[in-house]
C-alpha cells in the first residue's frame, strides 16, 4: 500500500508527462502481481469498490476525535480525504499491526465488503495503515484518484515498460481484468500474448478533427468521400463467438440500455456507426428523443416501443475473421455496403455518402442540411486505413452551426428565485495546453437552455461531484476521465482581456447535456479561438 | 509570585519585569536573552544579549562580531542570576545552539521553549523536558494534520527519486541555518557519499557546523563555472528555498524541485508552490510531540507564542489545562 501511496502522490505533483511515464514504469517493474495490476486499475477507473460516502468517512473520524478539532482541521487542509488521512488516530500500541497492508489486501477486504459494513472495514483498515496509506485508501472508496493521469497514458507508460505500441495495449484491454497478471507476464517476456483471450472485443475508434481555417485549401476534393454527420451518439457494435457488446466511443459496453439493438446483432463482425432512434426508413429521431434512452437505469419496455434505438453505420471494422482496419476507407465502404443487405433494416441502416464537386458545393450542404437530425457534414479520405485516435488529416467533421461549443462544467452557483434551491448557473470552461498536460480554462457562464427535469439531473450531478465549497458556489469535478460536457450554443464571440481564456461568449445558454461525452474530448481553446474573427 | 508578574508579553517580545530583560525581543532592548539564532528569534542591535556560545557565534556570523554591546554566553544546565532571577538555558533540539530558557522566581518556575522538536537530529542536542509550572510553548505546526513522518524516510525518498531521475538535478530547497545542515546530515546518515552541491548562502554556516565537529561529508559549490550543465544530472543541490524561484536554478539540467519543510505535509502546499518532491522534514514539533511535551513538563498553564494557537489551547481546555494564546507578533518561523 505504501509504494501505492507513494506513486500516487508523486504522480499528482509531477506535471511533465515524461515523468509520469518514468514513476509508472518504475512501479510496474518493482512491484509484485497482484498489486501492480490493481493500482493500474486504479488508475484507469477499471477498479470497483464499493463506495463510502464524505458524510460516513466524516462521521467515522468525528466518533474518534474532537469535532472541534477536526473543523480547523478541514478548514485548513480543504480536502476530506487528505484531512482524514492526516488525523485519523493511530490505535493503541498493543493494538497496531507490524507491517502496513499490501495494495491487495485493502481492495479484497474492500471488495468483499458489503455496502452497509463498508465504512466499519474502512475503519479497520485505516487504522492499520499510516498516512500515505490512508490518503490512498480513502481516495480509493471515495472514487477518483484525480492524479493527472489519463488511462491512455497508463497504457503508454505500459507500452513502454513492455517495449510495445501503445495500439496493441489498448485493442488488447477490452478482453482482460484486473489484476492483468496475464498482460503484466506478457510484458515481461514471461508469456505469450494474451490474445484470443476474449471475443468481442472493443476496437480504439478513429477519430475526427474540426475543419479549421486554411485546412480546406491545402486538400484536394476528389480525395474525400463526404457523409451526413448524424446528430446521435458514436457506437461500435461487435458480435463474435456468440458473444454480442455494443460499446460506447471509449470502449464502455452500453449494451445494457439498448436490449432492442443487441437483439438484432445476429452476425459476425464489428460495425462502427452512430446511434439514433426512430424507423431509419421513416423518421429518425432528434437527439431529444434519443436522451430518453440515455443515462438511466433501466429503460422501459414502454418507451422502448416509442424510442426504439437503431444504428445507422459507416464503418466496418471486422467482418468474420478479417480485420479491415488496415484496408483503404473506399475497400471498407464497399464491403460494409454489400454487408448491410444482410442486417435487419429496422435496426441497422447504412449512412448514405453525399456526394458533392467541390468545397463551394460541400460549404452548401453543410449550411443546408437535408435533414433536421442532421448538424454538419463528415470528410474521409478515400485511400486511408482505420487508424485509432485522431490523426490530423484522414478525417475532418465541418458543423453545420459552428456557434457550439462542447465545454466541461467546472463551477456551480445557486440561482435565484424559485431556482434558489437549486445549483443553476454554470461555469463552464474548455482545454488548453499539450496533451497529456491539458487544464480547462473557464470561457464562459449560462443559467437557460436546459428543462426543469435536466436542471434537477444538473442538480444532483453537481451535488455528487463537490470538490470545494465557497459559498453559494460549489467548484465541480472536472479532469480527463470525469465530468459533465456541456454543449453550449452562443451568438458571437469576442476578444476578451478581462478573461483569462483571452475570449468572452456574448448570450451563451445550455443547447445539450453529453453526458455521453468523455470530457477530455470537449473542445479545445484553439477550437474557440478559431471562431474569433 | 503570580506568573503575569514573571513574564509578560510586550510589543518587543516577552519581558521579565523582576529581571529587566526580554525573551527573543524583536526590536532592539537593553537586555536580551536569545534562544536561537534564526532571524525572527535573534536580532541584532540589543544592548547585551545572554546566549548559548553557539548561537552567539551564529548571530556574529550573520550579523558581523558587533551585533550586540555586549555579550555573555548561556552554559546548558548552569543556572545564572539577572537582577536576582534565576535562569538556566536547556537544550531544545532545533537548531545547532538552541536552547529553552527556564526562568525561576519567587517560587515561580516559567520555561520559554522558543522553538523547539522531539525528533533526533545528530546537528543538535535534543530537547529535554523542564518540568515547570508555566510552559511557555510555539504552536508552528499546532493543528492535528500535522504529523511530521520519520526524518529517514523523507530522505530515503530523496535518494530514490535520484536513481529513478539520473538525468535530472535534485535541488533542495532547506533553510540556511539547521534544516540545510541536518538534511545534509541525513543524506550521509543514508549512506550517500558523491558530493553534495550548495548554494554559496549556505557556505559559512555549513562551515561552522562542521567546525563544531557534525560531519557534513564532500561539499561542493553549485557554480558552473569550469563545468557544464551536465555534471549536475543526478546530483543533490541544497539550496535556500528562495534561490530556486530565481535565475539561479536554470543553469541545472531539468531541476525536480524538492523542498524540506514541515509545510510539505498539505499537498496543496506542495502543489502551489510548484514542488515536485515535497519532504516533510521539520525543526518544529509536530502536533503529537507538542502535546506530549505539554503533558511532560507537567505545567499547570500552558502560554502559546506563535503559530495556530487556537487549536492547541483548544486540547489544552478539554484536558483541564489552563491555556492562553500571548498574540506574539513577529516570529515568521524562518526554520521552516
Ligand atoms: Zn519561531
Ligand atoms: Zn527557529
Amino acid at each position: 500500500m505504501n509504494r501505492f501511496a507513494e506513486l500516487l502522490d508523486r504522480l499528482v505533483l509531477t506535471p511533465a508527462r515524461n515523468g509520469k511515464l518514468t514513476l509508472l514504469v518504475d512501479y510496474f517493474r518493482t512491484t509484485e502481481d497482484p498489486d501492480r495490476g490493481l493500482a493500474l486499475s486504479a488508475i484507469t477507473g477499471d477498479l470497483s469498490i464499493a463506495a463510502v460516502k464524505p458524510a460516513m468517512l466524516r462521521a467515522l473520524v468525528t466518533e474518534r476525535m474532537d469535532p472541534v478539532l477536526f473543523g480547523y482541521s478541514y478548514d485548513y487542509v480543504g480536502d476530506l480525504a487528505e484531512t482524514v488521512s492526516l488525523v485519523w488516530p493511530d490505535p493503541p500500541p498493543h493494538l497496531r499491526r507490524n507491517r502496513s497492508p499490501s495494495l491487495g489486501e485493502v481492495v479484497g477486504a474492500l471488495q468483499a465488503a458489503s455496502r452497509s459494513d463498508g465504512p466499519t472495514v474502512l475503519a479497520r483498515l485505516l487504522d492499520g495503515a499510516g498516512i500515505e496509506a490512508r490518503f490512498a485508501m480513502i481516495k480509493l472508496v471515495t472514487g477518483g484518484l484525480r492524479i493527472g493521469v489519463s488511462a491512455r497514458l497508463a497504457k503508454q507508460a505500459l507500452a513502454d515498460f513492455g517495449k510495445v505500441e501503445v495500439a496493441e495495449i489498448e485493442e488488447l484491454w477490452h478482453g482482460l481484468k484486473p489484476p492483468y497478471v496475464e498482460l503484466f507476464a506478457w510484458l515481461e517476456g514471461k508469456a505469450p500474448k494474451p490474445e484470443k483471450a476474449a471475443s468481442a472485443l472493443f476496437r480504439p475508434v478513429m477519430l475526427s478533427n474540426p475543419v479549421e481555417d486554411r485546412d480546406l485549401e491545402r486538400l484536394d476534393p476528389v480525395d474525400y468521400a463526404a457523409e451526413w454527420k448524424w446528430d446521435g451518439i458514436r457506437v461500435q457494435a461487435v458480435s463474435e463467438a456468440g458473444l454480442r457488446r455494443l460499446y460506447s466511443r471509449t470502449g464502455d459496453d452500453v449494451s445494457g440500455a439498448f436490449p432492442d439493438l443487441v437483439d438484432a446483432m445476429d452476425f459476425s463482425a464489428a460495425l462502427d456507426g452512430e446511434l439514433l432512434v426512430g424507423d431509419p426508413a421513416a423518421a429518425t429521431g432528434t437527439f431529444s428523443d434519443l436522451q430518453q434512452r440515455l443515462n438511466r437505469k433501466a429503460v422501459s419496455p414502454k418507451v422502448r416501443e416509442r424510442y426504439p434505438a437503431f444504428m445507422r453505420c459507416y464503418d466496418l471494422l471486422q467482418l468474420g475473421d478479417q480485420d479491415l482496419r488496415p484496408l483503404t476507407f473506399t475497400e471498407r465502404r464497399r464491403r460494409l455496403e454489400s454487408f448491410m443487405l444482410t442486417l435487419d433494416p429496422s435496426r441497422f441502416d447504412l449512412s448514405p455518402l453525399a456526394p458533392f464537386d467541390g468545397w463551394a458545393t460541400l460549404d452548401e450542404m453543410r449550411k443546408n442540411p437535408p435533414h433536421p437530425v442532421i448538424e454538419g457534414v463528415m470528410l474521409k479520405r478515400l485511400d486511408s486505413p482505420y487508424v485509432a485516435g485522431r490523426p490530423k488529416g484522414p478525417w475532418f467533421k465541418w458543423k453545420r452551426d459552428p456557434r457550439t461549443v462542447d465545454a466541461v462544467l467546472m463551477y456551480a452557483q445557486r440561482g435565484h428565485g424559485k431556482r434558489s434551491s437549486f445549483y443553476s448557473d454554470y461555469t463552464f470552461g474548455v482545454w488548453q495546453g499539450d496533451a497529456g498536460e491539458e487544464e480547462l480554462v473557464p470561457v464562459g457562464k449560462a443559467y437557460f437552455g436546459f428543462t426543469d427535469e435536466e436542471l434537477k439531473q444538473i442538480d444532483k450531478y453537481v451535488r455528487d461531484n463537490t470538490i470545494e465549497r465557497f459559498g453559494p458556489v460549489r467548484s465541480v469535478r472536472a479532469d480527463r476521465e470525469k465530468g459533465l460536457v456541456l454543449e453550449v450554443a452562443f451568438e458571437g464571440l469576442n476578444r476578451s482581456t478581462r478573461h483569462k481564456s483571452g475570449v468572452a461568449m456574448r448570450f451563451p445558454r445550455i443547447s445539450r447535456l453529453r453526458w455521453d461525452k468523455p470530457p477530455i474530448e470537449a473542445d479545445r481553446l484553439a477550437t474557440l479561438q478559431a471562431l474569433l474573427d | 509570585m503570580r506568573p503575569s508578574d514573571l513574564l509578560r508579553p510586550r510589543p518587543e517580545g516577552l519581558y521579565c519585569p523582576p529581571g529587566d530583560f526580554f525573551i527573543d525581543p524583536v526590536r532592539p532592548v537593553p537586555r536580551a536573552l536569545v534562544t536561537h539564532g534564526h532571524s525572527d528569534h535573534a536580532r541584532a542591535g540589543h544592548g547585551s544579549v545572554l546566549a548559548t556560545g553557539q548561537t552567539l557565534d551564529i548571530m556574529a556570523l550573520r550579523y558581523g562580531v558587533d551585533f550586540a554591546g555586549s555579550t555573555q554566553a548561556a552554559v546548558l544546565g548552569e543556572t545564572v542570576h539577572v537582577n536576582g532571577v534565576a535562569v538556566t538555558f536547556h537544550p531544545a533540539g532545533h537548531v545547532l545552539g538552541s536552547a529553552q530558557i527556564c526562568v525561576e522566581h519567587g517560587g515561580t518556575r516559567i520555561v520559554a521553549s522558543g522553538d523547539y522538536k522531539r525528533q533526533p537530529d545528530a546537528t543538535c542536542r535534543p530537547f529535554e523536558p523542564i518540568s515547570c509550572d508555566v510552559f511557555i510553548t510555539e504552536a508552528t505546526f499546532g493543528l492535528p494534520v500535522f504529523r511530521h513522518p520519520p526524518d529517514t524516510q523523507e530522505v530515503a525518498r530523496l535518494i530514490r527519486s535520484t536513481e529513478q531521475f539520473p538525468e535530472r538535478a535534485h535541488l533542495v530547497g532547506a533553510y540556511a541555518l539547521g534544516k540545510a545542515q541536518r538534511v545534509i546530515r541525513l543524506i550521509r546518515d543514508a549512506g550517500y557519499s558523491r558530493p553534495v552541491f550548495i548554494h554559496g548562502a549556505l557556505s559559512r554556516l555549513c562551515e561552522y557546523y562542521q567546525s563544531q565537529r557534525i560531519d557534513l561529508g564532500d561539499l561542493r559549490p553549485a557554480t558552473v563555472e569550469g563545468g557544464k550543465k551536465g555534471d549536475f544530472a543526478g546530483a543533490i543541490v541544497v539550496g535556500p528555498p528562495s534561490a530556486f524561484a530565481d535565475r539561479w536554478a536554470r543553469r541545472f539540467p531539468d531541476p525536480i524541485f524538492c523542498f524540506a519543510s514541515g509545510w510539505m505535509r498539505i499537498r496543496q502546499r506542495a502543489k502551489q508552490g510548484g514542488v515536485e518532491l515535497p519532504l516533510i522534514i521539520s525543526d518544529h514539533c509536530d502536533w503529537d510531540e507538542l502535546l506530549r511535551t505539554i503533558q511532560e513538563t507537567g505545567a499547570s498553564e500552558i502560554w502559546v507564542t506563535h503559530g495556530r494557537e487556537e487549536a492547541l489551547v483548544r486540547w489544552c481546555e478539554l484536558q483541564g489545562i489552563a491555556a492562553k494564546a500571548l498574540h506574539l507578533v513577529g516570529y515568521e518561523d524562518e526554520g521552516d
